[in-house]
């Protein structure tokens, strides 16, 4: 398994369960049925919730409040709902950890991080055959997005604003 | 035409530095071949039957002089001295060395161009009129458009893992000349009625392929400044909800089909309210920037007939046929679009070879604004040629072989590489469209017979555009053999029509004299006037089944 966001590998402080009553830590990750299941009990669980691609944001929102992250799973690396997903979570308001996990490859990495992810979960052989320089490398190849509204303030548009401003 | 800035260049350069990266980690291991397969597409490089193949982009079929000498040096060097024109305005050479890869894309980007994207599950190269900027019925010039949206698609964050690929054709034009309605999303520039604003009309769901599906409007009128926040919402659900268990379904227009297109509309209505514009949409000073590069061209005031040319015609009958069907009207006084035809009689539908790139290279440069176009209907065009050198550009031409006066006639045949290159291929479809040429190469039959449009493709998947051909052409395999299926009455432009199946496969020879029944029929029942096409719609399929049928039943 490696957990990394855009500065690096990170600790997964996040106990995984299958329903709320098994867990044993504040810091539970559950698959979102058992969370829309289940009444708010304890106030000092710190919840989250693993979304699967094919879930409706509608279904999703009302618990925006009482979520502190999002794992959105990519069943596989080729298949890119995720990425919207997460632009839609981020456009309904969601301000909390957005984390992507599935078997991504290291060059989705950037796009992750500009459709709104905090992080990335890559589990079995991809995390393996991929070390972390690989994630980091990729971040750093491609400079500047034509995209405006993908997370960095200095999209190529943005820049050939500025830059005809100036002369 | 739009120059690359330096932002533009270190995209692009960034892009060939990450494959080669990619590249590398598939060698070292770290990715499998599962993974690499669809990073290799997206950088527009195919395992074809007999070698690699490379698919360049030309976006909205725009290429000026230098690119062209490159295409033409790189096919010198590093392929075999030649490349192909596909109906997507995209050139792909045949046989690539994937060794030589990583510098052909370098020797691309020098010129500003790429591979990015001309193939894999995601937004492909944008079409768009070739006689865009110079035709007569234009409404507006599609161009700054088209680099618009070629921008905002390539290297997009959320859309490069769609279920599918995904096409975009761009018309401005009252006639549509890109297929638009077989495209999975299309953009039609529209005068509002009421208003007088111009803005757009969205299509979606239209493909070949397998299921052809023609596509259907999605937004009536959106307004100009709404473009990319609307593509953006369109991207997203399909994105979200185009089917991911089955390849052959996986098209925007199969989810079309299944939710139908109000909900569909209603899906990307409800995503576009929710889209914030300010930021999604194009910045009016960055479209502006586009726009500038799209002014025109420094045009003559020039009579608007040419007497010289006049009198050139007169004395020679092959410029008189050629100026009959290789010009197209020009929105400016004394010039003309001239097509370039890539269908030389017995030759091989939208080959070129480097000498010829050269050649048109150093035309475009003299006599037509540093302008060449590709179509669709795998030909070239020369924008904007004036009248008084179209007899000097014609003579040029003929010593390259490139001087066919066939635009538009039964021998401008489009066909896709089919089972010569393909993987995919049932059957071969270039030796068809040879046969056919050769039996209808005579001039004045060609003339006699008029405007007819012949499409073959090699397989189901439909490259050749055989369901939109007036008489199409499908390769298939049957017990071992290749058999042929001919569909008659399909359309590609504003009546659009999939062409119907007149009966069983035929073998490959008597496909040539299935084509000439069929011809004879309209011939002996045509009213004045009226061309191919329009007699299979007056008369219906029958007459024409009965005269296959005669055929069929030969070999049957
Ligand atoms: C030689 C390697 C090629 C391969 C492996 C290939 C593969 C495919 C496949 C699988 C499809 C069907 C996609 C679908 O329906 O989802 C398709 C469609 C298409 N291809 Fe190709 N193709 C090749 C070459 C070409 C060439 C040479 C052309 C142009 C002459 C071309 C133009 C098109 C077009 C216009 C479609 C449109 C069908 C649509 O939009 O539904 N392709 N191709
Ligand atoms: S139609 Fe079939 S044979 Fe022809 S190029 Fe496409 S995939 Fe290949």
């Amino acid at each position: 398994m490696l957990l990394l966001d855009r500065h690096g590998p990170k600790e997964d402080v996040w106990e995984r369960a299958e329903t709320l009553c098994q867990a044993e830590t504040n810091f539970v990750l559950t698959p979102f049925g058992a969370i829309a299941e289940s009444p708010l009990v304890q106030t000092d669980l710190r919840l989250a919730a693993l979304l699967e691609p094919n879930r409706a944001l509608d279904e999703v929102t009302p618990f925006f409040d009482r979520l502190d992250m999002i794992v959105v799973h990519f069943p596989s690396a080729a298949d890119g709902r995720g990425f919207s997903t997460a632009r839609q979570l981020r456009q309904a308001g969601f301000k909390g950890i957005l984390r992507a996990f599935g078997p991504l490859i290291s060059d989705q990495f950037p796009q992750a991080l500009a459709c709104g992810f905090d992080e990335v979960e890559i589990i079995g052989a991809a995390a393996a055959r991929q070390p972390v320089e690989h994630w980091m490398e990729a971040l750093k190849r491609i400079s500047f997005l034509y995209q405006r509204d993908y997370g960095a303030q200095d999209s190529i548009p943005e820049q050939r604003l500025a830059r005809a401003a100036h002369v | 035409m739009y120059l690359y800035d330096e932002f533009d260049e270190r995209l692009v350069r960034e892009r060939v530095a990450q494959f080669a990266s990619q590249v590398e980690r598939r060698l070292s291991g770290a990715l499998t071949e599962d993974e690499f397969r669809p990073l290799r597409l997206k950088n527009g490089l195919y395992l074809q039957l007999h070698s690699y193949m490379l698919r360049i982009a030309i976006p909205y079929g725009a290429l000026n002089a230098r690119q062209l000498r490159r295409l033409a040096h790189i096919a010198d060097v590093h392929d075999r001295g030649y490349g192909h024109f596909t109906t997507r305005t995209n050139l792909q050479f045949h046989w690539a060395k994937l060794k030589d890869v990583p510098s052909v894309l370098g020797l691309l980007a020098d010129v500003g161009m790429h591979c990015i994207q001309t193939s894999g599950n995601c937004i492909r190269n944008v079409t768009a009129d070739p006689f865009a900027g110079v035709a007569f019925d234009e409404i507006e010039d599609p161009r700054p458009v088209a680099e618009l949206i070629r921008q905002w698609s390539s290297l997009h964050p959320e859309f490069e893992w769609l279920a599918r690929k995904f096409k975009i054709a761009v018309s401005g034009a009252a006639q549509d000349r890109t297929v638009m309605k077989s495209h999975d999303l299309g953009v039609r520039i529209v005068r509002d009625a009421a208003s007088g604003a111009i803005g757009y009309r969205i299509l979606v769901g239209g493909g070949l392929g397998r299921s052809p599906m023609e596509a259907q409007v999605l937004r009536d009128f959106l307004p100009r400044e709404d473009l990319l926040a609307f593509l953006e919402a369109a991207l997203r659900v399909y994105n979200l909800a185009g089917r991911r268990d089955n390849k052959w379904k996986a098209r925007i227009k199969f989810l079309v089909l299944d939710i139908g297109v109000e909900v569909f509309r209603a899906r990307v209505e409800e995503e576009f309210a929710r889209i914030d514009k300010t930021k999604a949409n194009a910045n009016p000073a960055e479209e502006a920037r586009i726009a500038s590069f799209f002014a025109s061209p420094p045009y003559e005031s020039l009579p608007e007939i040419s007497r010289s040319l006049e009198q050139a015609v007169a004395r020679d009958e092959e410029l008189a046929r050629f100026v009959g069907n290789n010009l197209t009207r020009h929105k400016r006084k004394g010039y003309a679009a001239l097509t370039i035809s890539l269908k030389a009689i017995g030759g091989i539908a939208g080959d070129i070879s480097s000498g010829q790139m050269r050649a048109v290279a150093d035309l475009a440069e003299l006599y037509s604004f540093d302008e060449a176009r590709v179509t669709y209907a795998q030909n070239l065009v020369l924008p904007h040629v004036r009248l008084d050198d179209v007899p000097l550009i014609f003579a040029r031409l003929k010593e390259q072989g490139l001087a066919t006066a066939n635009v538009g006639l039964i021998t401008d045949i489009i066909s896709c590489p089919g089972l010569d290159y393909c993987a995919l291929a049932t059957a071969r479809s270039i030796p068809i469209a040879q046969a056919l040429s050769q039996k209808f190469a005579d001039p004045a039959r060609q003339k006699d017979i008029g405007e007819l449009s012949i499409k073959i493709s090699g397989c189901v998947n439909a490259c050749g555009h055989h369901h939109v051909g007036a008489i199409g052409i499908l390769g298939l395999e049957k017990k071992g053999a290749e058999s042929y299926q001919i569909t008659l009455g399909g359309e590609a432009g504003d009546d659009y029509a999939l062409g119907e199946l007149l009966g069983p496969g035929l073998p490959a020879e008597k496909v040539p004299e299935a084509v000439e029944r069929l011809v004879a029929v309209y011939l002996a029942r045509r009213e004045a006037g009226e061309n191919f096409i329009e007699t299979t719609r007056r008369l219906g399929l029958a007459p024409f089944k009965t005269a296959f049928k005669e055929i069929a039943d030969a070999v049957a």
